[in-house]
């Protein structure tokens, strides 16, 4: 099949943003951080913006989400907001024991030019001979980046601010896994375990962000990457990093730099062949192969491919969201014959154009418009000539797809308006045999729903 | 008390009704790293101006502040939707070097043009503070040059809490009262005042009013309109509801156009009535027939409420609840509405209470109330299973907390689906606290769980 040709973005944005389809860089930075064994959150800023990010996260995870604020008043915003920074340190260490303090910046903080790592210092040569927690720290300004890149530069962060010296051979594979689901993180530990290999996923969401009911309100919740094991990073046989459109430096590549170990960037393991090259760095780097049990479930994928390709083929799809999760996802719907005709992030300069060029050559049929720096007004502007008849993305989509009257497949975050979105598996076969039969339900029942027969047998 | 759960600072925000002269600390700052529940003044004032639903939202800023509200609240509109649309400049790093304002122009052409908006509503946020963009400079240019009223709100999150925010949301309202002409107005005419229209709630008190023959001028904010607020000083009377929000726009009707209002709450059954029975009384000179009207409904409502009623008390007798909500006004109204379930309150806390505000809790409730300002989950969880509540009322950030610790949980915030107020409104949450409380699921959690098996195990020893 001819290579698939990569179409220019032709239109221009808009100078206001109309539901935004990114979120802000301290919020995925506090993701992050709660991926971290014995980690709290802390915002350096004003209250409102803590608070708000908590609401949201909420919402999705259904899990208390504790985010320690320096919540600065006019009087800090004005003269520095060091002092409450510290103080407010002080009171997070006295309440949540923490092991760790990831400390972000907001936009307001950036902007008074706070120098939180001199803070840091600071603290730590005043209070030294209290018992310190790990001090982490992200610049996080909002203005330029999405919470994507909070993610990525609180993990680059944590990377570099706590493995600092090069560890024994352990033997292990570090994973840094992307923003993904509670879910598919519990995923990447069975396959790792099923390789025989010692897997660090940093960070850690699966139990800090989906834990279980429990006879008591935990300060800090159970589970996250241990720092002990943070720390042995750099003593590691590779690290695989998911994500095809990642800043250039990242945890991986600092871990490189710095240790020699070996960086995989591979795309986010949706769809066959994305999870094939994940199966094979995994084989490359364990020197185990593929266990048995994943071979058969990439049969069974292959297999639930050829049972439902009819439901889906020619189907035109709108996909949204972050950009490696878009990417992703357009990995796998052009293997099921699905057209992407738009893909959207609220990223900007990410190369999605060129990744999503990458992972659809030789399979998709046509390029789809690939638009970065959108919200959903861009979206809907171009969708409505686009006609799409599948939206995927998370829950802010909906009213879209109420309005188009189409199915909205509800994937990442934040997902507020169904249950279980931090149980959605989107990695691996498993990962896409989920996804397809949503999907393949999805147009079955839409089918249904538009029939005025009311087939029971379709 | 564990010593770690309450931080010294923060002692002087906890009570217990019953326990000496109240003198509750609040109104401060929230304290450095510890939590808090609160938002900040953009969110004080984006939740009053929220609903109206004819106007531009504009949020200028960077992103997060706007998109955090997009669509989370459950404010219904009548007509247009145009409020659940979250606008932002969303502030890139050469607007910060630069200045913002001519982005913000640029978008509110944009926006204006697109969406032909009867008014712009432009709040500014902690960075705009910072950088110094002059806010009210752009509207006015704007105003000028789109003929609609372009409105600064200034809402700087750093700028104190929530409540600061209603007062900056009153103040921006303000403006537009008086601009429309007040012709046709009856003289027995009120404004529907800190209202958001949760689930249609304001559909069921308008029903209420026309029904004794009362003109509702203005929704403010619920199901609200430009025009509806543009004449809004030509009502006899303004009904507040809820302590914080619309209270200030109140008091500056009353000081310029010298319109009188009535404090009130549709929430519960007395608090109903006694609401109905304050626009009645307002009204007898002019209106002699109105009280009986009122009594009339009221009689009416109440015979189809009090049995369901008593259904849902026979399960809830004796059960124990706790709250903790935005304007501690609410919370007297619920501490009654749960007396008729046969339910007793153990924990009452506000993010933004007053003085007076619990002064007025500490004599309405039991003896032993847990009364507490700007808490924070750990203080929360601490009380409730002090406590030993089985039901909690509070938001979505609460919920989590609540249902950790194997509690029932009602959504009682600007995020709730369910109509709550009048009388109908309180057959649904008596539903849908008896569903939280009743569930089978409770005797699975641990907390539960774990003390079901030691009752069992003494049981049998005995
Ligand atoms: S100020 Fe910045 S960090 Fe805070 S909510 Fe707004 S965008 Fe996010
Ligand atoms: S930046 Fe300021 S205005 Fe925006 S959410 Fe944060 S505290 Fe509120």
């Amino acid at each position: 099949m001819s290579k698939v040709k990569t179409k220019k973005t032709v239109k221009p944005n808009f100078v206001s943003t109309t539901n935004a389809c990114k979120l802000c860089t301290p919020l995925g930075a506090s993701l992050a951080f709660r991926g971290i064994e014995g980690a709290i959150p802390f915002l350096h800023g004003s209250q409102g913006c803590a608070t708000y990010m908590r609401r949201y996260i909420i919402s999705h995870f259904r899990e208390p989400v504790d985010i320690a604020s320096s919540a600065l008043g006019e009087k800090n915003a004005i003269y520095g907001g060091g002092p409450n920074l510290k103080k407010g340190m002080l009171n997070v260490m006295k309440k949540y024991e923490p092991a760790v303090i990831g400390v972000a910046t907001t936009c307001l903080t950036e902007t008074i030019g706070d120098d939180v790592p001199m803070n840091l210092k600071e603290f730590k040569s005043e209070f030294g001979d209290l018992d310190l927690p790990d001090l982490v720290e992200v610049s996080t300004p909002s203005y330029s980046g999405t919470h994507i890149d909070g993610w990525h530069g609180a993990v680059r962060s944590v990377m570099e601010q706590l493995c600092v010296s090069k560890a024994e051979d352990t033997g292990r594979v570090n994973i840094l896994p992307n923003m993904v689901s509670c879910e598919d993180v519990r995923h990447l530990h069975d396959i790792c375990r099923d390789f025989d290999i010692e897997g660090t996923i940093l960070p850690d969401i699966s139990e800090t962000l989906d834990g279980p009911a429990l006879e008591d309100y935990v300060k800090i919740p159970s589970g996250g990457t241990p720092v002990s094991e943070i720390k042995e990073m750099s003593g590691a046989r590779g690290t695989i990093e998911f994500g095809r459109c990642l800043p250039p430096q990242t945890g991986g590549t600092s871990l490189e730099k710095t240790f020699g170990v070996k960086n995989h960037r591979i795309g986010l393991p949706i769809g066959l062949r994305e999870s094939d090259r994940f199966f094979e760095t995994m084989e490359d780097i364990s020197g185990n192969p593929m266990p048995k049990r994943y071979e058969l479930e990439r049969g069974r994928l292959i297999d639930a491919y050829v049972d439902g390709h009819k439901y889906v083929f020619g189907k035109r799809a709108v996909v949204y969201g972050e950009e490696d999760l878009v990417t992703g996802l357009c990995a796998f719907l052009s293997e099921i014959g699905v057209d992407v005709v738009l893909a959207g992030s609220g990223a900007r300069k990410r190369g999605m154009e060129d990744a999503i060029a990458a992972v659809t050559d030789g399979v998709a049929r046509m390029a789809p418009e690939v638009r970065e720096g959108v919200d959903f007004y861009d979206i809907s502007e171009e969708a409505e000539s686009l006609r799409p008849d599948l939206l995927i993305g998370h829950s802010k989509g909906y009213r879209y797809a109420k309005a188009w009257n189409i199915p909205l497949i509800r994937v990442g975050f934040p997902i507020h308006d169904r249950f279980g979105g931090q149980r959605v598996l989107h990695l691996g076969y498993k990962g896409a045999l989920n996804l397809f039969d949503t999907i393949v339900n999805a147009v079955i029942e839409k089918k249904q729903a538009d029939s005025s027969i009311g087939y029971g047998y379709i | 008390m564990s010593k770690t759960t309450i931080l010294e600072e923060r002692k002087d925000q906890i009570h217990r009704s019953g326990e000496g002269a109240i003198d509750i600390a609040c109104n401060r700052e929230s304290l450095a790293g510890a939590v808090s529940q609160r938002a900040c003044v953009f969110c004080g004032s984006r939740v009053v101006l929220y609903p109206i639903s004819d106007a531009l939202h504009l949020v200028h800023g960077p992103i997060g502040c706007a998109v955090y509200t997009l669509d989370i609240r459950g404010a219904l509109s009548s007509g247009p939707e145009l409020h659940r649309l979250s606008f932002s400049t969303d502030l890139q790093e050469t607007d910060v070097i630069f200045g913002g304002e001519k982005k913000l122009e640029a978008a509110l052409d944009e926006l204006i043009d697109r969406h032909s908006p009867k008014a712009a509503f432009v709040y500014s946020t902690c960075i705009v503070g910072i950088i110094g963009d002059d806010l009210e400079a752009v509207c006015r240019k704007m105003t000028e040059k789109k003929g609609i009223p372009v409105l600064p709100v200034m809402s700087e999150g750093f700028k104190g809490s929530k409540r600061a925010g209603y007062l900056a949301a009153c103040k921006a309202m303000f403006r537009l009262i008086g601009t429309l002409p007040t012709e046709g107005i009856s003289p027995l005419s009120i404004n529907i005042f800190g209202d958001f229209n949760i689930a249609g709630e304001i559909w069921i008190i308008r029903e209420y009013f026309e029904k004794m023959g009362v003109q509702v001028v203005a929704n403010v904010t619920g199901d609200g309109r430009v025009a509806d607020i543009g004449k809004c000083h030509g009502a006899a009377l303004n009904l507040v509801q809820c302590s914080g929000a619309t209270l200030d726009l109140a008091k500056m009707m009353e000081e310029e156009y010298g319109i009188p209002y009535e404090r009130v709450s549709y929430l519960g059954i007395e608090d109903m009535a006694d609401s109905l029975y304050k626009v009645a009384d307002f009204f007898s000179d002019i209106d002699p027939g109105i009280v009986e009207r009122t009594q009339k409904l009221v009689k009416e409502e109440l015979e189809v409420l009090m049995p369901e009623l008593a259904r849902y008390r026979k399960d809830l007798e004796g059960k124990k609840v706790a709250m903790y909500v935005g304007g501690s006004f609410k919370a007297f109204s619920l501490v009654k509405a749960f007396r008729h379930l046969g339910m007793e309150c153990v924990m009452v806390g506000s993010q933004t209470g007053t003085a007076e505000d619990y002064a007025e809790l500490e004599q309405i409730t039991d003896p032993g109330t847990v009364i507490i300002d700007d808490a924070n989950p750990l203080e929360l969880s601490h009380f409730i299973k002090e406590k030993d509540v089985d039901v909690f009322v509070g938001g979505v950030k609460e919920r989590p907390i609540a249902f950790k610790l194997g509690v029932g949980f009602c959504d009682h915030n600007h995020e709730r689906k369910e109509a709550l107020e009048g009388f109908v409104g309180m057959l649904n949450f008596a539903r849908e606290i008896h569903s939280s409380a009743m569930s089978p699921v409770w005797q699975f959690v641990p907390r539960r769980a774990n003390r079901i098996a030691a009752e069992k195990k003494e049981a049998v020893n005995e």
